[in-house]
């Protein structure tokens, strides 16, 4: 059974068909990476297993409940104490957002406004946030896109820390394919509305870029969105 | 109300907050060259008039003013007569935040309120106020009701505009992580969005504070039998020119006084504001 079911999924924007007939199932606690030039309806397709855009009626389009989404900001009300916002939405105490908050490190700033935190605290306590529901779906939609490289790296590892920890299903959106074959089992690349390439990433954890078969996921993803990386040596 | 900041400007976070300069400790003596010059022109002032070149029925020496409230207060009188402003400000506010702040929520939230509310608010909104003061006589008689409602429509519009602009100022982005995080309509609009628009909506309070002040003045000419404009169109009548200016700083005081209570209040509901976080 998988957790995530999708067939038929088509979505147009007036003339463009932004996804064309899609076709996608993730298996329960499998983290897929999709991956695709900006304009590569990746991002539509996460707003529609979000819920946030409506499916068309031909679609079959099944996710598991509850779903979180992390987006590229961390959208925190900034109105609220970090805790508040974490449990933004639930009947929930203080506790269960200190819980939350410990796991990606930041019980410390609890009770402080979301406008003192950096921008990677922020993304961690929009993290929280979403942890906080157990999930069965996680959904990130470029959570690191904004971070500076060093507190990208230590994003990652603290994401494969919690899936390893939880193993939602996990769908991250992102343009990044070192990131993609750091962090995912799957990536899927989506071109032009339709899925281009589905390559395993079998490498196990935790990976590094100097392991071998990552340079060659790597120019082989690369090469899925038509970036050639010989050329770029040739040139050099 | 034409100097109404843009909806723009009032939106949270449209601008980054400046750093706050450090403070530069001001020497005490330059402190207190700013309080030297009124304080010329006073004792100046009550120079005239005890040399005779002001008339007393033109204005009152200073000491003059300062013996009047003092007699007045421990009579009772200005008390009384402050109370009963007071009352009508703010019978007169609460009912004018009240109407302004529902119709906002109402044009706010959605597309069929806003046709309804917004176009006839927009209308009104250009009609000098104070000129409806005849129209109110006729309807409301000369008691207390035209006073408390022109105090109420004068303070309606700053409220209905700026909580208006507030709340469909609300980030979209911040709506959307409501709704994923489960907030229903109903959470939607207590978490995010009227929180939102606070910001704005206290910038119409201030506003809306002056223009209860200018309408109350306004009003009291009209007939009263109490009020600190009563107070001072007796005194006319009797070419008091001391109690009319203790009328008149007595308006003031409670201009500022109103000013603080707003500022006050943004410090306290607005804590999360980064201006206000780093300060």
């Amino acid at each position: 059974m998988n957790a995530v079911k999708i067939r038929k999924l088509t979505r147009r924007f007036g003339e463009t068909t932004v996804l064309n007939n899609l076709d996608l199932d993730l298996r329960p606690g499998e983290f897929v990476a999709l991956l695709g030039r900006s304009g590569s309806g990746k991002t539509t397709f996460l707003r529609t297993l979000a819920g946030l855009d409506p499916a068309p009626d031909d679609a079959i389009v099944r996710v598991p409940a509850p779903t979180a989404v992390v987006f590229q900001e961390p959208r925190l009300m900034p109105w609220k104490r970090v805790w508040r916002n974490v449990i933004l939405g639930l009947n929930a105490p203080r506790d269960r957002a200190e819980a939350a908050l410990r796991e990606v490190g930041l019980a410390h700033r609890i009770d402080v406004w979301p406008a003192t935190l950096s921008g990677g605290e922020a993304q961690r306590v929009a993290l929280a946030r979403a942890l906080v529901r157990a999930p069965k779906l996680l959904l990130l939609d470029e959570p690191f896109a904004a971070l500076d490289a060093l507190t990208r790296i230590r994003m990652h590892a603290l994401i494969t820390d919690l899936w390893t920890a939880h193993a939602p299903t996990t769908l991250l959106v992102t343009h990044d394919v070192d990131e993609a074959v750091l962090l995912a089992d799957r990536a899927v690349v989506l071109d032009g509305g339709r899925i281009a390439a589905d390559i395993q990433i079998d490498l196990p954890r935790p990976r590094r870029h100097a392991q071998s078969q990552f340079a060659t996921l790597r120019a082989r993803l690369l090469a899925e969105l038509g970036v050639n990386e010989s050329h770029f040596a040739g040139a050099a | 109300m034409s100097t109404m900041p843009s909806t723009a400007a009032l939106r949270q976070g449209a601008v980054p907050a400046p750093r706050q300069p450090r403070r530069i400790p001001r020497p005490a003596l330059g402190n207190f060259r700013r309080f030297l010059s009124p304080l010329a022109l006073v004792a100046l002032w009550q120079a005239g008039s005890m040399l005779g070149l002001i008339p007393a029925r033109t204005l009152a020496a200073p000491a003059a003013i300062l013996a009047s409230a003092w007699d007045l207060t421990a009579s009772g009188a200005l008390p009384y007569n402050l109370l009963v402003s007071l009352q009508r400000v703010l019978l007169g506010l609460g009912l004018g935040i009240s109407v302004g702040g529902g119709l906002a929520i109402i044009a706010g939230l959605s597309k069929r309120g806003e046709d309804l509310v917004d176009a006839p608010m927009q209308m009104l909104r250009t009609l000098p106020f104070l000129a409806l003061v005849p129209l109110f006589i006729l309807w409301f008689g000369i008691g207390e009701l035209p006073k408390i409602g022109l105090v109420a429509f004068g303070s309606a519009f700053p409220i209905y505009i700026t909580l208006f602009a507030g709340i469909r100022g609300a980030d979209p982005k911040l709506v959307e992580a409501g709704r994923i995080s489960g907030l229903d309509r109903r959470g939607t609009i207590r978490h995010v969005i009227l929180p939102a628009a606070l910001p704005s909506a206290l910038v119409g309070l201030r506003y809306a504070l002056g223009t209860a002040w200018l309408s109350l003045v306004v009003a009291e000419q009209i007939n009263a039998t109490a009020g600190i404009g009563y107070l001072i169109n007796d005194a006319r009548d009797f070419l008091r020119t001391d109690i009319i200016i203790v009328g008149l700083l007595v308006y003031a005081l409670l201009g500022l006084v109103a000013d603080a209570l707003v500022r006050w209040i943004e410090r306290r509901a607005l804590a999360w504001r980064p201006a206000l976080v780093r300060s």
